[in-house]
């Protein structure tokens, strides 16, 4: 069967133009961007702190985690929230107060914010505490779109997007499986 | 091509451009007749469509605003997308998968079959199936559906495959690629199927039956047919004796028209076609038209769904090739036994990696979601398409309170399941699961009914004007120069995808409409 192969490729020529604008994911991933307040993309945010976005990030993460997928990943689905809040004041107070909730049951139960809760599944335990609250529907809605519809994504899911200008599959394995059994 | 005057009261003016509204509109064309259709959506030719699902349903997509309520899952998970079908010229056929089955002799008589359900409202089809016979032969032709007038049925994608083998396994023996109206080979001066995939999105190859470049321009080349893009119908007027006379609709500009007419059919699905109906209440018609049972809205049905996707320790890449790429006829029969009435068919689907994602468990997420999303490139995918129950209380009405655009009240949809839709699901999520695991199946996944793609039954057909609102020729009891052409005709919805008996009946009620205008009876 062909297979899809999801390596993440870099180039050289994205290495060295990746304080650009518009820096491919992939780009971003290799130059070992994290979920970390302290990172540069974090650093960036102009309306929200970069606690908040990368407590977001990590929140994104949690939500759907696919150990496949670099932080980077992540960060890029969440990153249009800076913006947002910067033109939409009730949007902005909607995740500051959802993250500042998320925060206070992390100290209560761990002495520690969200982002310093080191078990993903405490982590996911708070995030059952909140998950009928605004900022949880709306981030895990968003992520649907913001994190598998990012076409950088599919093909480390083996999913290999439009077809028709490949000429579609009839030349490219539409029937090629080989391991069923003969019936 | 044709252009109608706005007073030319002389056109059959037609609300949709789908498998009803442009088969119709073709037919009569041919025939001579002028006609004028109406469609909601803008004109997306084939070099428009995108392979990519969420780009395709910004752009195809009936995106306005609907209501729901009821105990189905949609009404919680989608609340304003009750169905997943297509504002665009082509209506649903840009979007629907091919598959091409007549309905068996039985289904046009499930209340004789069944017998009285608790709960259903049921009727017996004023047709039979001897009588829709040549008119399926008809359409099969125009359609060029696979299995029929000697065409070859389509090669098996790997999706397939997987279904084939599985259901030999269990000792299921109507198994194959299915009744397509695609081209297996060229047809018609369409191409044959590329396997692109994205039968959903609109078939970039036109291998794929749709009346958008088909019917539609074959109606136009014989300057008796106009399509008016973006043409919101709104209002159906009626004169002083009840006969129907023409059509307001909002154009792309946002003004209001009024295309005058000497027969209106609507076909604008089963949502917005009761929706027009009743929100065209008169003095003389305070129910809505064509409403004197009360039936106008009622007995909706999406047929009863689901899917079963499963997950391999080996690649399938379901994706690649046709969506509907399969089918195992077995449990489509009447067979009591099994706990329920009415049959189903199941037939291999596929979904690419955004919609899998927003469709396999809607709101689910966390480990058990994400493993199985890990899963993709190791899955198969199979849909269920069974008979559901009409009820009077599943239906569409008009909001009390949201209007659209145009300060029209939207369509509000109310379903819940009848328990034999139920017991029916469930047996079909377990013979789905079979299926997979006689393969080697890891882990199998019960997905719930997506907003429905099929939608029938709230203007029907029945013998007594009592009973429902249209005739056997799909004219309205109440008035008879207005038709209805789309599947909200349907009595029942039998196991079968609905797209071929829709344009059958259009391909009759064309003939009929002919002979009652020839007959000075319209």
């Amino acid at each position: 069967m062909r297979e899809v192969d999801g390596r993440t490729k870099v180039s050289r020529r994205v290495f060295l133009r990746s304080t650009a604008t518009a820096v491919p994911a992939a780009a971003m991933a290799a130059a070992g961007m994290s979920i970390s307040p302290d990172a540069a993309w974090a650093q960036d945010a102009k309306t929200l702190t970069p606690q908040t976005m990368a407590t977001l990030a990590r929140m994104a993460r949690d939500i759907y985690p696919h150990d496949r997928l670099a932080d980077v990943y992540y960060i890029t689905a969440v990153a249009g929230y800076d913006a947002k809040a910067g033109t939409d004041a009730a949007f902005r107070k909607m995740v500051e107060t959802g993250v500042a909730q998320l925060d206070e049951k992390a100290r209560l139960s761990h002495k520690s914010p969200y982002l310093m809760v080191a078990w993903e599944a405490d982590r996911v335990a708070l995030l059952e505490l909140v998950e009928q609250g605004p900022l949880f529907k709306k981030l895990r809605g968003d992520l649907l779109v913001t994190l598998y519809n990012n076409k950088e994504v599919w093909p480390k899911f083996g999913y290999e997007g439009a077809s028709a200008d490949k000429g579609g599959y009839i030349n490219r394995g539409f029937n090629d499986i080989d391991w069923l059994p003969q019936v | 091509m044709a252009t109608f005057d706005l007073n030319d009261d002389s056109v059959v003016c037609i609300v949709g451009s789908g498998a009803g509204g442009g088969t119709l509109g073709n037919e009569l064309a041919q025939k001579g007749i002028k006609v004028v259709i109406l469609e909601a959506g803008g004109r997306h030719e084939i070099a428009d469509f995108v392979n990519d699902e969420w780009a395709s349903f910004a752009q195809l997509a009936w995106g306005d605003m609907r209501t729901t309520s009821g105990s189905w899952r949609v009404a919680r998970d989608f609340p304003n997308l009750p169905a997943w079908i297509v504002k665009s010229v082509g209506g649903s056929t840009v979007h629907w998968a091919g598959a091409s089955l007549r309905f068996q002799e039985y289904e046009f008589r499930a209340r004789s079959t069944y017998g009285n359900m608790a709960g259903a409202n049921l009727i017996d089809w004023p047709i039979t199936l001897a009588e829709m016979e040549p008119w399926y032969a008809k359409a099969e032709d125009k359609m060029g559906t696979t299995g029929t007038n000697g065409i070859p049925r389509l090669p098996g994608n790997n999706n397939y495959k997987v279904l084939e083998a599985g259901a030999r396994k269990l000792g299921y023996r109507e198994v194959h690629t299915g009744n397509m109206s695609i081209n297996s080979q060229p047809r018609d001066g369409r191409g044959a199927c590329q396997q692109i995939g994205f039968c959903f999105q609109g078939c970039k190859s036109g291998g794929k039956w749709s009346t958008l470049y088909t019917e539609i321009p074959k109606g136009e080349a014989t300057g008796n047919l106009e399509v008016r893009p973006n043409a919101m119908a709104v209002r159906i007027e009626h004169d002083a004796q009840g006969k129907v006379t023409g059509v307001v609709y909002v154009g792309a500009d946002g003004k209001q028209q009024r295309q005058k007419a000497r027969v209106v059919a609507v076909a604008g699905n089963s949502l917005e076609s009761p929706r027009l109906l009743l929100n065209s209440e008169s003095a003389k018609f305070p129910q809505g038209l064509a409403n004197s049972s009360g039936q106008v809205g009622r007995n909706y049905m999406r047929h009863t769904t689901g899917s079963v996707y499963a997950a391999f320790d080996r690649p399938v890449h379901m994706y690649r090739g046709t969506t509907m790429a399969g089918i195992v006829r077995d449990e489509a029969r009447n067979d009591p036994k099994r706990g329920f009435v009415g049959g189903y068919e199941l037939e291999t689907l596929s979904l690419g990696l955004p919609f899998l994602a927003a469709f396999l468990n809607p709101g689910a997420w966390g480990r058990s979601f994400t493993s199985a999303i890990d899963d993709y490139a190791n899955m198969a995918g199979l849909w269920i398409v069974g008979e559901d129950m009409p009820r009077e209380q599943n239906r569409v009405t008009l909001d009390p309170k949201v209007k659209d655009a145009n300060g029209m009240p939207v369509a509000s949809v109310h379903f819940d399941d009848h328990e034999n839709d139920e017991k029916m699901r469930n047996h079909a999520y377990r013979q789905g699961a079979a299926i997979y695991e006689a393969v080697g199946a890891v882990r199998t996944f019960p997905t719930p009914p997506y907003p429905s793609t099929h939608n029938l039954g709230t203007n029907r057909m029945s013998a007594n004007a009592r009973d429902g609102v249209v005739n056997k020729w799909g004219q309205t009891h109440d008035i008879k120069n207005l038709f209805v052409s789309d599947g909200s005709q349907f009595t029942t919805g039998a196991a079968c995808n609905p797209t071929l008996t829709i344009v059958a009946l259009a391909i009759r009620q064309a003939d009929a409409m002919a002979g009652m205008m020839s007959r000075k009876e319209i």
